[in-house]
């Protein structure tokens, strides 16, 4: 418990030094202007999701392997967490193309990538609502989050190479490349802070889904007698 | 039945658990069965009779607990496999007896399963129907094709899950004789039974269930026939 | 070995249940060619644009048909409890995934080619030129779409509302087969077709990595 709590301390702490960092600490961007500032916080957010996905997948690899509980709300956890940061990359983005493309949505290949990984993982917890019997809802959404995450290089691939075959819209040198030495620092401690306050939301799904778990079982004693 | 070469094999149970969403199905059952014993398991509808019976057959996994098959070959072989007849028939209703039986005799690596095949459909009585569909069966000749689909691979262990289902007096009567012939042979027999019949006359032993624990089991005829007839309600 | 005699004496089981009903091919077929006429309603067909949106609409029909054929694959195998009789009867249960999936191939290849000739006259599009680069497009495209479908329809069918569930979990998983298979076949139905090898090359390294997948874990989806 007291572990959890300064967990999230850090993580708030972190969360609130990136955001006056990326505000104003980052230098502005010449032709974007101040939205550009969401950028520490789009791809920070984008890193931190991949990370709970992957999260995911170890959960998901653990159970099959060993058929413990805690590595299916490992699984749950990491997946329901990941989805919540690629929510904020699926809407910062268009927050983002709007004021500087004048379009919300630019079927750019790795906007697009994570609207797909978006959609899986919404399956994958879909799918856990519809298996009523607890072994079963684990043992199959693993396996499904399994093939699903061995499926996201593959969709990153696809779609990368097929925004290469139609000339993209927009011209732009990726983030990443040439940027300046102190917005790279801000981008990676913004993407640090993410990243903890991701660890921290995994650790509390975490011990919800054990609760959850446990009264299930309870219940289901309850009702068996 | 069954040629006499099979080698005879015994079941053992050694603490298996049992456990569907935190709840146990079976909790610590051990016990072993000898080759060529004949076992009744009893108990009620829940007991776990139906979860030991497809742990035995390989189907369900134990969450706990080792199951083995004292006196089998040490090399899983195609008749180390025991025989298992389930409340589904578990063959395929849009195939016909015949192929049916020639499937599950080339997968299992059946010698000669075209004969094999002929042979069984002969015993259970549905070499006049070999060529027609499953679907077109009635619940008794379901029954049949099922056991015989069990017994294909000539298994050293046979399961029944309440074999009588569906089976009028004169089946009864025909299985209670195969059944005798095939333990004769030394077959290994368990099978899960509601009340007396000519079947469980059959028994020399009786093994009861409840609550997915093992309550009693006897070999002496009087205890033997108030389980049969008290213990499963 | 055995996988081998085990994978071949199943899939006769499969051709031999379908060809006797043939209800899977007349009606996947029969859908197929629907959603032909209706997408050519919503997109003005003969138009130049027509053109270019019809190798994406071919494969998105595909899709749709897979999600719908594979419903019945091991939702079949539950009626009478077979899937036990199979896993009991197989030494190895891949068997049972690689006679399913390479019969699943089979039939979407057949409808596929079936209704070819309708895109084709429909769409106004001359299929000859490069006709065995587009089967074999259509056959690794088809090869990953029942590879994915089969073990995705062994999960769907033991869960509930499983019609919905199965399109639900298997087109996500399917997107790169379709961005890949509509590119590559919209290059060879061009004016000037050219035969893209690097996006054959892609799909065939989904079918290796999904059979990989799919022959690690197969059998615990089998699990009871």
């Amino acid at each position: 418990m007291g572990k959890r709590i300064v967990l999230g301390a850090v993580a708030i702490l972190l969360v609130i030094a990136a955001a006056y960092a990326s505000f104003y600490v980052a230098p502005e961007e010449r032709t974007m202007g101040l939205v550009q500032r969401i950028f520490y916080f789009h791809v920070g957010s984008a890193w931190a999701g991949l990370l709970a996905f992957f999260v995911c997948f170890i959960g998901n690899l653990m159970y099959v392997w060993k058929r413990e509980p805690k590595y299916d709300w490992l699984g749950v956890a990491g997946a329901e967490v990941g989805l919540v940061f690629t929510t904020v990359v699926l809407i910062t983005g268009p927050i983002w193309a709007h004021p500087v493309w004048g379009i919300w949505w630019t079927w750019d290949a790795r906007l697009t990538s994570t609207f797909v990984l978006w959609l899986l993982y919404v399956s994958y917890l879909l799918l856990r609502t519809l298996i009523e019997e607890p072994e079963r809802r684990a043992l199959h959404s693993a396996l499904f989050g399994i093939f699903a995450f061995i499926d996201v290089p593959l969709v990153f691939g696809a779609i990368r190479w097929w925004r290469t075959q139609h000339p993209s819209p927009v011209i732009m040198g990726g983030p990443g490349s040439g940027l300046d030495p102190t917005m790279r620092k801000v981008l990676l401690f913004s993407g640090l802070a993410m990243c903890v306050l991701m660890a921290f939301l995994i650790a509390e799904r975490y011990v919800l889904e054990k609760m959850r778990s446990e009264v299930d079982i309870l219940q289901r004693e309850a009702e068996a007698q | 039945m069954t040629s006499l070469r099979i080698p005879a094999t015994g079941l053992r149970f050694e603490n298996i658990d049992k456990r569907y969403g935190g709840l146990f199905a079976l909790r610590r059952v051990s016990f072993e069965i000898a080759p060529g014993e004949c076992v009744v398991l009893a108990g009620r509808n829940g007991s776990g009779k139906t979860t030991l019976l497809r742990i035995a057959a390989q189907i369900v996994k134990p969450t706990a607990g080792k199951l083995s098959f004292p006196g089998a070959d040490s090399t899983p072989s195609a008749n180390g496999r025991p025989g298992y007849v389930a409340h589904a028939t578990m063959v395929y209703d849009e195939l016909t007896a015949e192929e049916n039986l020639v499937l599950f005799a080339r997968l299992q690596n059946v010698e000669n399963p075209a004969a094999r095949a002929e042979e069984l459909l002969r015993e259970v009585g549905l070499i006049e129907r070999r060529g027609s569909l499953v679907r077109t069966f009635s619940r008794g000749m379901r029954q049949r094709i099922a056991i015989a689909r069990a017994l294909i691979h000539r298994p050293s262990v046979l399961l029944f899950d309440e074999p009588a289902t569906g089976l009028d007096p004169l089946g009864i009567t025909w299985l209670a004789n195969s059944l005798r012939e095939v333990n004769r042979a030394r077959c290994t027999v368990v099978m899960s039974l509601h009340g007396e019949s000519e079947i469980s006359a059959l028994a020399t032993r009786a093994v009861q269930l409840d609550a997915g624990s093992v309550v009693a089991d006897t070999k002496s005829g009087a205890s033997l026939h108030s389980i049969l007839t008290f213990g499963s309600a | 070995m055995s996988l081998l005699s085990n994978t071949a004496i199943l899939l006769g089981k499969e051709l031999r249940t379908e060809f006797r009903s043939r209800e899977l091919l007349t009606t996947t077929a029969v859908f197929i060619l629907i959603v032909l006429v209706l997408f050519s309603f919503a997109i003005n067909p003969g138009t130049e644009e027509a053109r270019q949106f019809a190798p994406g609409l071919l494969w998105l029909a595909i899709l749709f048909a897979a999600s719908l054929m594979f419903q019945s694959c091991f939702l079949r195998e539950q009626t009478n409890d077979t899937l036990s009789s199979l896993r009991l009867a197989v030494s190895d249960p891949f068997a049972i995934f690689l006679a399913k999936l390479i019969a699943n191939t089979l039939f979407l290849l057949m409808t596929e080619l079936l209704m070819l000739p309708f895109f084709a006259i429909f769409y106004n599009i001359p299929l000859w030129s490069k006709l065995p680069a587009l089967i074999l497009v259509l056959f690794v495209g088809s090869l990953g779409i029942s590879i994915a479908g089969t073990a995705i329809s062994a999960i769907s069918a033991q869960a509930r509302m499983r019609e919905l569930l199965l399109p639900l979990l298997l087109l996500p998983l399917l997107t790169p087969v379709l961005v890949v298979s509509s590119l590559v076949t919209g290059s060879l139905l061009d004016r000037d077709p050219i035969v893209q090898w690097k996006g054959i090359g892609f799909l065939a390294v989904f079918d290796l990595i999904f059979l990989t997948a799919l022959w690690l874990f197969g059998e615990y989806l089998l699990e009871e």
